[in-house]
């Protein structure tokens, strides 16, 4: 089949899926089913553009001329490539993970939920592909709006006020100025395809496009940069599957991906290297790093403690992106990878808890480990990996990052890593420790083991990705230096 | 042989339909022949349009008077399209008010009904299709007259006051314009317009003509309801029946915004009116008003008929904002969005209309839960308000894309920001019915209820179709408003 037509399919196979998918609804083995074909069908698919992208290529498709001049088109480059795979990948693993979940808690609503899912899942994939800022922005527009019947899966008052925190948020920041920085970029230069150098470069003054990447770095909301990321713990009233693959996998990947495709193919690294009007970019991302992490120490809730981890992580993306240089690039790329498999690890840990053992609160799990070691062995891996600790993927990418900082002199950078992977540890090892090692409170007579299997299965699995990606980095390592270009 | 007569055609057939359903009495029969005269129009407007396509213009004078002695109709790319968009609305709600009108009038008035709808139909297509200035204030007449009948005809009694109200504004509306057309009678002695123009040109006493403008600038803009004359709108709209507000809102303003349009560019022209004059200021300061301050007031409704209407207001103020850039893209993103917000307000009411046909009304406090019983009349309101809001892949994306384009093109990247961060207020009111209709529990009441009837629902999604078929691929669209756009800045020819 030609690579373009192959990405095509990638997007409507997931579409498919959700139309089937609700056609099930009377037949949850089916559904489940189908929807676990859908995700296997679609990392095939993805997975086979690959090689095809590791040898150079850049296959492409052309939907319909949304206005004259403008196209909504495809283009698979390497960061997008990495993205999609990510996002195909867990979404199989994820799916497993749902079926035990949305059972065991007897969540309503499921035909609904799996729906949005593919849809979701297709959205992503829109965005991975995007050939121009204009199919970019069509897709994360339709992200968001899917995954609001997520959000407020629950239906009570306070799923309601999260939502619109999340909708208000997400829809109000990429309105206002995301799609005015396109607009902005269309009428200066004439095009929004993605190009290797940028397209800005000459056609608006240096002061212009500090403003321009301003617009662009709070209008990307998904990648949830202080102030604009109080839609994240918000959206987790969510079941915890939605947690997992969209709020720590997707969606937020979904923004710091368009973060670090602007910077690089619409801005141009060496393009606005060294200029004054973007220097306050790193600035802003490590002040959410260092702020995030403080606020993650002091949650007591699980899944909000994860939650302003993930703002922080996300803003590492930010950060390398900000320093300019094809090593944090790099690290930028690989930082992607990483903490899409160490959270969801983290998130699969939690709604586990939560389901075998219904608790929310870092302070009830004591002893929790000795009941569900998987669970809490998994959980553990995932946290080195939050700190960037051998033999976990996070390493990696911290490692390109702080290599890029120094390479350059970047200092600042370099304390904000160091200060962060401390305030990590601070707030994950104690976790681990009081699980492990603490005895559980007398008069706790709720006896429980481990969750259902496929949530477990599930959890070990990223587990492991996490691990293996750090002794078999080749392909997201390989497509991350043809991003940076060396 | 019978296609040199589409011009007269597309306005006599609906106008000779109205008499002939008075005289049979029959709902029935009005219903089918106002069906008939209704798709018989769209096809005709297409076919002019084809016709006048590669920017000729069409000149057809009425009884072989020649003009400017006779009554001309004078199709170009501007009007051609605006017959089109009426065509195409009328022809598809008249088949969604068979269900609608018969639940919401009485079956006596039915016929009546039929009857006005078309002649307001053939006002609305003559307004757009003459050339002649008076004959334009005849159909405006013709038009206005029905419409107050109309707006009468809603079940509820404040439907009369509403009319009442409408009357009062709509007759001092039509009395500036005629002041206005005098005054330029007087002056150019001519009545058509495209002689009117040339003969502008040469007059040398400009303070009756000033007055002219400003007489018909006030007379139009209170027919098209820009801020701060629209207070008639929203009672109008509320308390008409269902399938009128439908139709109104989506034909008579926009008709209005085209007799705009044909005056400032084509009889007094821009340079008269945008370069002597501070009417791009003024028309930009109450086009922001509007966008800011009537989708405020939407915000707080507590009726969905009436939230839309104002929204309706705020969304006329998109489309005089393109206009006063007096640009090809302002322009452009102008007409556009008059017929993008045709098309989604179109849609909007009726699926409002498909609710009061089972509930009634569309009181917030009326519809709570009604999603789990009408879930597809629900969800098409959901991806109309969508498109209100400017979400990509709709309708309202593109116009909102070409407004902000033309703001900075202009270089006034304040008015880009005022465009988008106004459109912010839309999300707002769009979920309120969202959460509504989609988190409220439903009372007992509402449970027993069914989906609207097919007849209703397939015209409204047809619309709704269309809002994500031209925001998806708009070159349509988009091409058809800047040939219009440039057709209008060539000025009088």
């Amino acid at each position: 089949m030609n690579p373009g037509a192959t990405l095509l399919l990638a997007l409507a196979v997931p579409l498919a899926g959700a139309v089937l998918i609700a056609a099930a609804h009377r037949a949850p083995n089916l559904r489940e089913t189908i929807t676990l074909v859908t995700a296997g069908l679609l990392f095939l698919l993805v997975a086979s553009l690959t090689p095809l992208v590791l040898a150079g290529e850049r296959p492409e498709a052309a939907l319909l001329e949304m206005m004259p001049g403008l196209s909504l088109k495809f283009k698979v480059e390497p960061l997008g490539m990495l993205f999609g795979l990510i996002a195909s990948g867990l979404w199989i693993v994820n799916s497993l993970y749902s079926i035990g979940y949305m059972r065991a808690n007897g969540e309503k609503h499921q035909t609904r939920f799996y729906v949005c899912f593919a849809g979701a899942l297709a959205s992503a994939v829109g965005i991975a592909f995007a050939g121009n800022l204009l199919t970019l922005f069509v897709f994360y527009e339709a992200l968001t709006l899917i995954t609001y019947p997520l959000v407020t899966h629950a239906g009570t008052e306070e799923a309601k006020r999260s939502g619109r925190v999340y909708l208000g948020l997400l829809v109000g920041t990429s309105i206002a100025f995301l799609l005015v920085a396109i607009i902005w970029t269309w009428q200066v230069s004439g095009t929004l395809d993605f190009e290797r150098g940028g397209i800005l470069h000459g056609k608006v003054s240096d002061s212009m496009l500090g403003v321009l990447l301003a617009l662009y770095i709070f209008g990307i909301g998904k990648a949830a940069v202080m102030p604009v990321h109080r839609w994240l713990p918000a959206a987790m009233v969510a079941p915890t599957p939605v947690s997992a693959l969209l709020h720590a996998v997707a969606v937020v990947k979904a923004g710091v991906f368009a973060v670090v495709k602007v910077v690089v193919y619409i801005f141009g690294v060496e393009e606005i290297s060294g200029l004054w009007s973007v220097d306050w970019l790193p600035f802003i991302s490590g002040f959410t790093i260092i702020v995030a992490s403080i606020v993650a120490l002091r949650a007591d809730n699980l899944k909000r403690r994860l939650a302003y981890s993930t703002v922080s992580q996300l803003s590492y993306v930010v950060l390398a992106a900000a320093l300019l240089t094809p090593l944090s690039v790099i690290g930028a790329a690989l930082h992607i990878a990483a903490h899409a498999l160490g959270k969801i690890t983290l998130f699969f840990a939690a709604g586990a808890i939560y389901t075998a053992a219904h608790k929310t609160e870092v302070s009830q799990l004591a002893g929790i480990g000795r009941r569900m070691p998987w669970t809490m062995g998994a959980f553990a891996v995932g946290a080195l990996s939050m700190i960037g600790l051998p033999p976990a993927a996070g390493f990696i990418s911290k490692w390109y990052i702080l290599q890029g900082a120094m390479a350059t002199g970047q200092w600042d950078a370099v304390f904000v890593i160091v200060a962060s992977t401390l305030l990590n540890a601070g707030y994950f090892l104690p976790i681990v420790y009081r699980a492990f090692f603490v005895a559980p409170p007398v008069g706790e007579q709720h006896a429980h083991g481990e969750a259902p299997w496929s949530m477990v299965a599930a959890l070990t699995l990223t587990a492991l990705g996490t691990i293996t990606l750090f002794f078999f980095p080749e392909v997201p390592l390989a497509l991350a230096r043809q991003l940076a270009g060396v | 042989m019978i296609t040199p007569h589409f011009p007269i055609l597309q306005v006599v057939l609906p106008l000779i339909a109205a008499p002939v359903m008075v005289l049979a009495r029959r709902g029935t029969l009005a219903w089918l022949l106002a069906v008939a005269v209704s798709w018989a129009g769209l096809y005709i407007s297409l076919a002019l349009l084809a016709q006048v396509a590669d920017g000729g213009v069409i000149s057809y004078a009425i009884g072989n008077w020649p003009p400017p002695w006779g009554i001309e109709y004078r199709i170009d790319r501007v009007n051609a399209f605006l017959l089109v968009l009426v065509s195409l609305i009328a022809a598809v709600v008249v088949v969604y008010s068979r269900a609608s009108i018969g639940a919401e009038v009485p079956r006596e008035q039915q016929y009546l009904f039929y009857a006005m709808y078309a002649l307001c139909l053939a006002g609305l297509l003559g307004i757009a299709a003459t050339g002649d200035a008076f004959n334009l204030f005849v159909f405006l007449e013709i038009s206005s007259l029905s419409t107050y009948v109309l707006i009468a005809m809603g079940r509820d009694r404040r439907a009369l006051m509403a009319s009442y109200q409408y009357l009062i504004m709509g007759t001092i509306g039509a009395t500036f314009y005629v002041i206005g057309v005098g005054l330029l009678y007087l002056m150019t002695g001519t009545l058509n317009m495209a002689d009117m123009a040339a003969r502008l040109q040469d007059v040398t006493e400009v303070r009756p003509v000033l007055a002219a403008l400003a007489f018909i600038t006030v007379g139009v803009c209170l027919k098209l309801a820009l801020f701060p004359l629209h207070v008639w709108l929203p009672n109008a709209y509320a308390y008409a029946p269902s399938a009128v507000t439908a139709f109104l809102a989506a034909t008579a303003t926009k008709v209005s915004v085209y007799v705009l349009l044909r005056f400032y560019f084509s009889v007094f022209g821009a340079s008269a009116v945008f370069a002597a004059l501070p009417m791009g200021k003024i028309l930009l300061l109450l086009s922001l008003a509007a966008m800011f301050i009537a989708s405020a007031i939407a915000i707080f409704q507590a009726d969905l008929k009436r939230l839309f209407a104002y929204s309706s207001v705020a969304q006329i103020g998109y489309i005089t904002l393109g206009i006063s850039f007096d640009s090809v893209t302002g322009l452009t993103a102008g007409i556009v969005h008059l017929f993008n917000h045709a098309l989604t307000k179109g849609a909007l009411f009726m699926l409002l209309g498909c609710i009061a046909l089972r509930l009634g009304g569309v009181r917030f406090d009326n519809i709570r839960g009604i999603a789990r019983v009408m879930p597809v009349t629900s969800f098409g309101i959901v991806l109309g308000g969508l498109s209100l809001i400017g979400v990509p892949a709709t309708v309202g994306f593109v116009s909102k894309w070409y407004l902000v384009l033309a703001a900075l093109e202009s270089g006034q990247w304040w008015i880009a920001l005022a465009i988008v961060l106004s459109s912010l207020l839309a999300v707002i009111y769009v979920w309120r019915f969202v959460e509504a209709a989609y988190f409220r529990e439903p009372d007992p009441g509402i449970v027993k209820l069914k989906e609207a009837p097919l007849e209703m629902l397939v015209p409204a999604w047809l619309m709704i179709a269309g809002c994500i078929y031209f925001g998806l691929d708009a070159s349509l669209t988009v091409d058809g408003a800047s040939q219009a756009a440039a057709t209008l800045l060539q000025g009088i020819r």
